[in-house]
């Protein structure tokens, strides 16, 4: 039961992006189609669960164990950035349309605060491994949430007459905080 | 010579203020504006990181060879951020506590690696340490303001002075998440207007 309040309070009620402001340049960037939007997302679950997993295993028998904590972020970006080249290589020889779909998302997510966020997150909670599992794969899919559900208004935006000075980024800071204000609605499911 | 040292000294104070001009840098801006003393502390820690920066990898722009250069670039920002880190803990340890996990995020904050890669990776050292001088001072009077605003607004105080007399009730929603999207967007909005009213060419779309 623990787990679930774990995962519905990363997903929604400390939303990722509207809640602890993680990832914004591709949530501004990548959001003006929903299609880019799709591709971003379904490639950050990726990475962010992945590298979660491979951060913790470094920080929980290296790190902690030899008092290293203070090279914690130069081995978290490392550890990033050499998995997201990693994946990206693998995914080019083995799965063309996979890379195709994901390819220039992946060399972005490298400078994405959700990925070395969540991964610091994890350290600083102290999670366990299954704890560290539910709550990566959760703040991920509320990234993913949040990312579309805003592609989806700007779309809409697009088309609406918005005075010349707040158009582009300056509008869609504005809704981005209007539904930040609904996310916090989710307040009362879980502490 | 002088005359372009000021010129890139100024850029970063008005024709290239991150986050508003340069939109980067925005996860922090939103996170830890919640008081003017944060903003300040936050902005003072990137332009430290951002000068130094620019300056070794600009040194070792000739050495470092082309296809490596952005993984060279985050081992060298990862140094300097471990620095900041350990610096803050040990002298101004609350403010490390405030700021959290967004000062190991410097890392990833594309301010620096944009500078890295757009200024300092083509001029020489002197130049490029102006550049993250100008850049790192622009941002830091950014989250200066936007933490003034928030902070005023949302709990009538400014740099935990109070400002207001005692029957002022504090707007809650500014020190929230959606105050800071909606102050930015705002600040953004302000700042376009007077662009557009000065006849300056649009930057930032």
């Amino acid at each position: 039961m623990d787990l679930f309040y774990l995962a519905i309070s990363a997903t929604f009620v400390n939303n990722i992006l509207l809640a602890q402001y993680l990832g914004h340049c591709p949530f501004l960037g990548v959001s003006k189609r929903l299609g880019t939007a799709i591709g971003m997302a379904a490639a950050i679950i990726f990475v962010t669960i992945l590298s979660a997993i491979f951060t913790w295993i470094v920080f929980t028998f290296v790190l902690r164990p030899y008092g290293l904590e203070f090279l914690q972020t130069l081995t978290f970006i490392l550890i990033i950035a050499s998995l997201v080249q990693l994946v990206e290589i693998i995914l080019k020889k083995k799965s063309k349309a996979l890379y195709n779909a994901l390819g220039v998302y992946l060399a972005l997510i490298t400078t994405n605060c959700a990925v070395m966020g969540v991964a610091l997150l994890v350290a600083r909670k102290e999670l366990a491994f299954v704890e560290m599992l539910v709550f990566a794969s959760a703040s991920a899919l509320g990234y993913a949430v949040a990312l579309l559900l805003f592609a989806g208004h700007r779309e809409r935006l697009q088309i609406s007459a918005i005075p010349q000075s707040m158009q582009g980024t300056a509008i869609a800071l504005v809704t981005a905080g209007i539904m930040s204000l609904a996310f916090i609605g989710f307040k009362g499911m879980a502490g | 010579m002088t005359q372009n040292l000021k010129l890139t000294l100024t850029a970063g104070l008005w024709k290239r203020v991150p986050p508003f001009r340069l939109v980067l840098g925005l996860c922090p801006a939103l996170a830890i504006t919640t008081s003017a003393v944060n903003g300040l502390g936050m902005g003072l820690a990137l332009a430290f990181v951002v000068t130094m920066s620019n300056g070794i990898i600009s040194a070792l722009r000739n050495v470092i060879p082309g296809k490596v250069r952005i993984a060279s670039y985050i081992v060298i920002i990862a140094t300097l951020v471990s620095i900041v880190e350990i610096l803050m803990k040990a002298y101004f340890f609350p403010l490390s506590e405030q700021l959290g996990i967004y000062i190991p995020l410097i890392v990833v904050n594309c301010i620096v690696l944009g500078r890295a890669e757009g200024f300092a990776s083509k001029n020489p050292p002197l130049p490029s340490m102006v550049d993250g001088v100008s850049i790192g001072l622009g941002y830091t009077i950014s989250l200066t303001l936007i933490g003034t605003i928030r902070e005023v607004l949302g709990a009538g105080s400014w740099f935990g002075h109070a400002v207001f007399h005692e029957s002022f009730e504090p707007l809650s929603f500014m020190v929230s998440a959606p105050g800071a999207f909606v102050t930015i967007g705002v600040l953004l909005g302000l700042q376009n207007l007077f662009s557009r009213w000065r006849g300056e060419k649009f930057i930032q779309g």
